[in-house]
């Protein structure tokens, strides 16, 4: 008799169960045994070894508003330029870095890791598991992601910044335009990026699908929790063309391959193609979680629960297929079929039809509640302006002739930022302003925010809509200068002056937060008084999330049944375990165990990010590289005599 | 806040096969993103045959022979494949043993052929665009052939540790059948796009 039925036999006729359970378990003993099972050991080895959500998440936060400082500077660097016509503050060479690394920056650096990272924090506590479905992953992924972000600005420091545009179009950034190494670290920065995503992606779908609380069936999931799901899908489907298309173009580069070359039969555009297929969902990567955090905070701040859940639902995952449907629109000014503009000129415009649906249900659920005008409420109804904004003006660009005139003009440079600000920077720092006091324990100062909210609102707005204009006065975008005669002088120094005011208002939100760490009110579990599921444990949560896990019989389990709180019994407290349960109804199938703390995934990302590394300069990197990554994996996935192996 | 247990879950097994697991919706997540990028390079592939005023350009049409050896042990494979995830979820160890080695044979045979492949492109890939994608579209499958191996091999020695015992092992052989059909699949269709294309 092999191993595993002899072991289940004895099971069987001893009847008993492995490990010690938390059935019986008084209060602090069960505290003392999750508590110690599910540890990050303190010191340096503890802090890289950790696969904690919530540590992973925290780190994967800051590290973006980190990036987020980075780009916020080359913009301000790029409005000192611009600030007077003829200016020679900046070298057109410089320049070329600067906003290539601004946009490149915010994109794969600060917008979609600042998304993921939120999710991987929230996630776990909002469907009540105590971490991810790949706990490892997770770890490596944020490895992968900083150790890509600093490569390309350690090599923007060292005069090799990325040039080309976020979008590198060849054959500027080809074999025969590209200088130096500069397209090469560009292109590779977006196979770390990207791997770091997909990561995060497909553990967010097996955590959703898998790992919900018993009753959490699909209608009762969090809004929120569906944003980040329907995301994760779109970053699987979208986020692999990227990845092609880069990997294509360093080949161009190393090897000599000619996919972009016309001379040899390639084509430029089919650049264009495969990195819009990727670049227009990544707007709504950006824009689906951003719209699911808007979702969690408005039924707090208006206390009653969010109108036409199934609407919004439904939108969501309408936006995320109807988002592989227009990439074309970027590339109306190439010359396409008519039959082909008119197509991606429809869809285009039917996405606002989810989008507003959207927008009409969340302002269906502040007509019939009783709004708290907190510093979270304020950025969602100023995201509701400027979103509304910004899509208004997508709905113009979609449009072939108007977007003929004003393509790589201001005008897209405005009608993006008020997408992508408004639209996602908003509900994100409102996000932030909501949970700070779940992550740290501490309030963030209501004075504080109001003026942070004030100087962020009018400063976006004051920088970004006379750029309409400009546009329309036909100011192209990514120029280092404009001549005196121009006569953009007076808005461009408006605009450069104003940017001083956003940039005091995010100065306030970074304050604001470094004073409350220390200072802040002293939050309770509940301090908004929230109906989700995080809100019902610690702040911050424990590193075991909850004590027992929560079974949920309502959409809104806090405003349910304040009172009593059903939970689940018979899990491991000496090891590692969650609940798995069906996709569909979240009845529980499994005690799966959890991964415990390992460096491996760190020591697999140095593996990985060094072939990424010297795959720029030697395609021989990827061979050699395969020897210490495949060890990495190896002693990563090797069983090491975890408890659970015994069952 | 009063806190009733409502749901007692100690006696559930803590692995199971197919869509039960965790791990199996994990694999599935990572072929449907494989499967785009497989996608998308026969994308390009198309995309820039239509392009070309003859496809292919300036070379005569791949050699068929080790693209069709390939596919017929792959095709083979399946057999074998199946039978060990049938294995696995019976929880027959000493099966899952033999069939893991014969799995090793039988992934290491298309990479050996495959030697002969890349030749058999008669192209090379920085001649024009038409080499680069061919060679593209064969090293993307390489890569995969090359990371299901790999992975069997390592379940293959696990199986033969005290470890291996593990039931949880055992979901992983299952996962691990589960993707080398992807492999398969995924060159059924590249052999039909580099092989057959050019043909036509």
């Amino acid at each position: 008799m092999s191993g595993i039925p002899r072991k289940t036999a004895e099971l069987k006729q001893h009847g008993g169960l492995n490990g010690l359970r938390d059935t019986g378990l008084d209060e602090a003993e069960l505290l003392a045994c999750l508590a110690r099972t599910w540890q990050t050991s303190k010191g340096l080895y503890g802090w890289l070894a950790t696969v904690d959500h919530k540590l992973i998440g925290r780190r994967y936060v800051v590290t973006a508003f980190l990036f987020l400082v980075l780009a916020g500077l080359s913009a301000l660097a790029i409005r000192f330029q611009l600030a007077a016509p003829e200016a020679g503050r900046i070298s057109p060479d410089l320049y070329n870095q600067l906003f290539t690394m601004h946009g490149t920056t915010m994109m794969f650096l600060f917008a979609v890791p600042v998304m993921e990272a939120f999710a991987v924090y929230l996630v776990p506590l909002m469907i009540g598991t105590r971490n991810v479905a790949f706990p490892r992953l997770n770890a490596f992924s944020y490895w992968i992601y900083v150790s890509g972000g600093l490569m390309i600005w350690v090599a923007f420091a060292l005069n090799t910044g990325a040039d080309a545009g976020w979008f590198s179009y060849v054959p500027l950034a080809g074999p025969d335009y590209g200088i130096g190494k500069r397209p090469d670290f560009w292109a590779q920065m977006v196979t770390y990026t990207e791997v770091s995503a997909l990561a995060v992606a497909v553990e967010i779908i097996a955590t959703v699908f898998k790992l919900r609380t018993p009753g959490m069936t699909l209608d009762r999931i969090p809004l929120y929790v569906w944003s980040v799901l329907v995301t994760a899908f779109v970053i699987l489907f979208a986020m692999p063309a990227v990845m092609i298309s880069s990997t294509m173009l360093i080949l161009d580069r190393l090897v000599g391959t000619k996919f972009f070359d016309p001379a040899a039969g390639g084509d430029a555009l089919l650049w264009q193609h495969l990195f819009w297929f990727f670049g227009h969902p990544e707007v709504y990567i950006i824009f689906i979680p951003a719209t699911g955090f808007v979702s969690a905070i408005l039924p707090t701040f208006v206390r009653r629960p969010v109108f036409g859940y199934l609407g919004i639902v439904l939108s969501l995952i309408a936006i995320g297929f109807l988002s592989f449907g227009l990439w074309v629109h970027h590339m109306f000014a190439t010359g396409l079929p008519q039959l082909g503009e008119s197509f991606f000129t429809a869809s285009s415009m039917m996405i606002a039809i989810p989008s507003g649906v959207q927008i009409f249900c969340w302002i269906a659920t502040i007509w019939g509640g009783k709004p708290i005008f907190a510093t979270p409420l304020l950025f969602v109804l100023g995201f509701i302006f400027t979103f509304v904004i910004g899509g208004l003006t997508g709905v113009m660009v979609a449009s072939v002739p108007l977007d003929l005139q004003v393509h790589d003009t201001y005008f897209v440079v405005a009608h993006f930022h008020y997408v992508l600000v408004g639209g996602a920077v908003f509900p994100l720092l409102g996000a932030v302003y909501y949970w700070f006091p779940k992550v740290t324990g501490r309030m963030l100062s209501e004075r504080l925010g109001h003026w942070n909210f004030w100087l962020v609102f009018l400063g976006f707005n004051l920088t970004f809509f006379p750029m309409h204009i400009l546009g329309l006065q036909g100011m192209p975008r990514r120029v280092y200068t404009y001549p005196l005669d121009s006569g953009w002088g007076g808005a461009n120094l408006f605009i450069s002056l104003s940017s001083l005011v956003l940039f005091a208002g995010f100065a306030l939100f970074f304050l604001n937060m470094l004073l409350s760490l220390r200072n802040g009110r002293v939050a309770g579990e509940n301090p908004w008084d929230a109906s989700t599921l995080e809100w019902a444990t610690t702040s911050p949560p424990q590193s075991y999330d909850f004590a027992h896990l929560p079974v949920v019989t309502h959409r809104e389990p806090l405003w349910a049944d304040p009172d009593t709180f059903p939970v689940v019994e018979g899990l491991r407290v000496d090891a590692r375990e969650v609940l798995g349960g069906t996709v569909a109804d979240a009845v529980p199938q499994l005690r799966v165990p959890s991964a415990d703390n390992s460096i491996w995934p760190l020591l697999s990302a140095i593996a990985v990010g060094g072939t990424f590394l010297a795959s720029i300069y030697t395609p021989w990197a990827v061979v050699w590289g395969a020897i210490p990554v495949s060890i990495g994996f190896i002693c990563w996935f090797w069983p090491k005599g975890e408890p659970e192996d015994e069952e | 806040m009063m806190r009733r247990p409502v749901v007692d879950v100690s006696r559930l097994p803590t692995y199971d096969f197919g869509a039960a697991s965790p791990m199996w919706w994990g694999t599935l997540a990572f072929i449907a993103l494989e499967a785009t990028g497989f996608a998308l390079a026969i994308g390009a592939y198309f995309y820039l045959a239509v392009q070309a005023p003859h496809w292919p350009i300036a070379a005569p049409a791949p050699d068929l022979a080790p693209g069709t050896a390939v596919l017929i042990i792959l095709l083979a494979s399946i057999v074998p494949n199946h039978m060990i995830d049938f294995w696995a979820r019976q929880q027959d160890l000493s099966k899952v043993r033999v069939g893991m080695i014969v799995m090793t044979i039988v992934g290491i045979l298309p990479l050996i052929v495959r030697i002969w492949e890349f030749p058999a492109l008669r192209i090379s890939w920085d001649q024009n665009a038409y080499g680069s994608i061919v060679w593209f579209l064969l090293g993307l499958h390489t890569s995969h052939l090359l990371t299901d191996v790999g992975d069997t091999i390592v379940l293959a020695v696990l199986m033969f540790t005290q470890k291996g015992t593990a039931g949880r092992r055992l979901s992983d052989v299952s996962d691990n059948a589960f993707y080398w059909d992807f492999v398969v699949v995924s060159w059924a269709v590249l052999y039909l796009v580099i092989y057959w294309t050019p043909r036509m």
